[in-house]
């Protein structure tokens, strides 16, 4: 039941309600409303009530395993929260001087080093406000260098066909034009597909690396080389971080601009639309063009740089970082592991893949790249039970559910049919490993015995299995009195 | 297996093209195309008028798994699209030959039907997709 369901005409929330009406006189009359909002009117124990149930409804990293392929979803430790709201650093208003701000500044401006350590890159705007707008960042970025160079042909950008899908939507709205690459049977890309693509018209190539078919290109310095001789760039999506922390770094690969998603690799909560943090890193030859503000250090001071000391840059992606909390929770995960503590993520990260990729092998899951080593993630298809039994890949998704796992990420990539891509992360023990590969054992003898059973999954959940293909085809997303 | 209709040519992306021997072709996805995405939810398809080149995107299929670019197998002009299928995208797992049509393209360039798969070649894609 919504909220506004509940609603009755004159009950109110004291402990919810602001204390005094603001004082309008100041707005000009037609910014302001002719009609009072349409809110709800609930008690306070209504409104408690109410959110305290929704919680408890929610399927989260902080109540289940949460082996969601491509997403990164690892435990946030509680540490970088609490620093994080540190009374200084949240009531910290955004347009304070700098003179009020330098703890603040002090975190940003290290955050920005250790991305830049880490990744081997030149050097690091944490501007961007999303994975999303980093890869936008990235790509203007590439632009705006081919542009000063007065290299205007270049209007191709290329992206592997395993590529998450904001990678061409990315170059699409930078203006560029997509050129799809082949991967590989063994999940590689198609070097020589590359090379017989690329020519004065590329203006870069988007890769993630480890792509996402959960395997480590072996050919990156190859197709760097062959990129880079044609006149193109290389873009480097951060999705896949977590595989390779402190072990290789994108710069050591060739790549010229990268962003980061620290809301998945530096542990901040994310899901459900944000905010996320999507700085970008670059090599040499794109330090002009990094958005801005980016902080600074002149002796003991720290000082935005803004456009006036960077004339070339992109510009600005948002008016504030409104996402300063991501920022600082990721400085003190950072922070907390350390040199040592990064290349220990990208070790258990992809031994406990491994370890679930073989354990599945063993019992019966057939692997998409069995010739491969899995990294952070791996797939599994599912197309022979699905053929054989009759049981697909939502239904043992769904199933996942009953045992109390949340369900893997499902049909994507595209490339690979019935596919479940999984990616436990580095924060699981192998007993809750061991607890989800004995789940799917166990749902494989169900769909053996009683299919039926594990199609109509879930039985446990506040809801049944629902129609997704009405809900997509009758759109029922707004509320309005009277309409239920 | 499929039905693969053998007086319907084919691309490896899984079009299929019906000749109407008056210059002009139909276009939709195979039967097994939407087994692949399952049950569509919306179509974006061209608009009359529109050019097309073979092997360039020109529609788009979307069902609860994924959204697919569909490819034109031959290029020319768009002189008519299935107009029903915006109300009814079932259409497509239903009849993907019939029924199911997406758009009839006026050719530009007859000689291109001939690159095309016949019904056997398209079986042996399928097949090899499989493995």
């Amino acid at each position: 039941m919504l909220i506004f369901e509940q609603s009755k005409s004159g009950r109110y929330a004291p402990a919810q309600s602001p204390l005094d009406k603001a004082d309008l006189s100041s707005l000009p009359e037609q910014f302001r409303r002719k009609r009072s909002a349409a809110l709800p009117e609930v008690s306070e124990m209504q409104a408690v009530r109410h959110y305290t149930r929704l919680s408890r409804k929610n399927f989260s990293i902080d109540t289940q395993f949460y082996p969601l392929g491509s997403c990164t979803m690892k435990y946030n430790p509680r540490a970088c929260n609490s620093l994080a709201s540190l009374p200084g650093l949240v009531s910290r208003h955004p347009e304070a001087p700098e003179s009020h701000s330098q703890g603040f500044m002090a975190c940003m401006y290290e955050l920005q080093e250790m991305l830049r350590e880490v990744t081997g890159m030149k050097a690091v705007s944490l501007s961007p406000a999303a994975g999303a707008q980093g890869e936008f960042a990235g790509v203007a970025m590439i632009r705006a260098y081919h542009e000063a160079r007065g290299d205007s042909a270049r209007c191709e950008i290329l992206a592997p066909d395993a590529a998450h899908g904001t990678n061409p939507a990315t170059a699409v709205m930078c203006g560029y034009k997509v050129r799809e690459i082949p991967t590989g049977p063994d999940g590689d890309v198609d070097l020589e597909a590359l090379k017989a693509v690329v020519g004065p018209q590329t203006a870069g190539i988007m890769l993630t690396n480890p792509s996402t078919l959960g395997v480590f290109d072996r050919k990156i310095e190859a197709i760097a080389k062959t990129v880079h001789e044609a006149g193109g760039l290389l873009y480097y999506d951060g999705a896949n971080l977590n595989a390779i922390l402190g072990k290789v770094r994108p710069g050591t690969m060739g790549f010229d601009v990268i962003h980061m998603n620290l809301h998945k690799t530096f542990s901040t909560p994310h899901g459900g639309g944000g905010p996320g943090a999507g700085p970008v890193g670059v090599s040499e030859r794109l330090v002009p063009y990094l958005p801005v503000p980016m902080v600074t250090r002149d002796g003991d001071h720290y000082r935005w740089l803004t456009e006036q000391d960077c004339p070339e840059s992109i510009g600005r992606l948002t008016a504030f970082a409104g996402n300063a909390g991501v920022l600082l929770r990721a400085y003190v995960y950072a922070r907390m592991l350390g040199r040592e503590g990064m290349p220990r993520v990208a070790e258990f990260s992809t031994l406990n893949a491994n370890y679930m990729l073989k354990q599945l092998q063993s019992i019966g899951f057939q692997a998409a790249y069995p010739q491969r080593r899995a990294t952070h993630e791996f797939i599994i298809t599912l197309k022979k039970q699905a053929r054989e039994l009759g049981v697909n890949t939502m239904d043992f998704a769904k199933r996942l559910l009953d045992y109390g796992f949340h369900a893997p990420t499902t049909y994507f990539p595209l490339l690979v049919p019935e596919c479940l891509l999984i990616e436990p992360t580095e924060t699981e023990d192998k007993a809750t490993l061991d607890g989800f590969i004995d789940a799917m054992g166990r749902i494989l003898e169900e769909a053996k015995e009683d299919p039926e059973m594990v199609k109509g999954a879930p039985y446990t959940l506040p809801v049944k299995r629902l129609d997704d293909v009405k809900a997509a085809r009758e759109l029922d997303l707004a509320w309005r009195p009277g309409s239920n | 297996m499929s039905n693969v209709p053998n007086d319907l040519k084919y691309a490896k992306s899984h079009e299929w093209v019906r000749d109407e021997e008056d210059g002009t072709v139909f276009v939709g996805i195979t039967e097994h195309a939407q087994e692949l995405l399952g049950d569509l939810v919306f179509v974006e398809l061209p608009e009359v008028g529109d050019t097309v080149d073979a092997g360039s995107e020109c529609a788009v299929v979307e069902s609860v798994k994924a959204a697919s670019d569909v490819y034109s197998p031959v290029s020319g002009e768009v002189i008519a699209i299935n107009e029903a299928l915006a109300d009814a995208p079932e259409t497509v797992n239903q009849d993907a030959f019939g029924d199911g049509w997406l758009f009839q393209v006026k050719l530009s360039a007859p000689a291109e039907l001939d690159d095309l798969l016949d019904a056997d070649a398209y079986s042996e894609v399928m097949e090899s997709e499989e493995h």
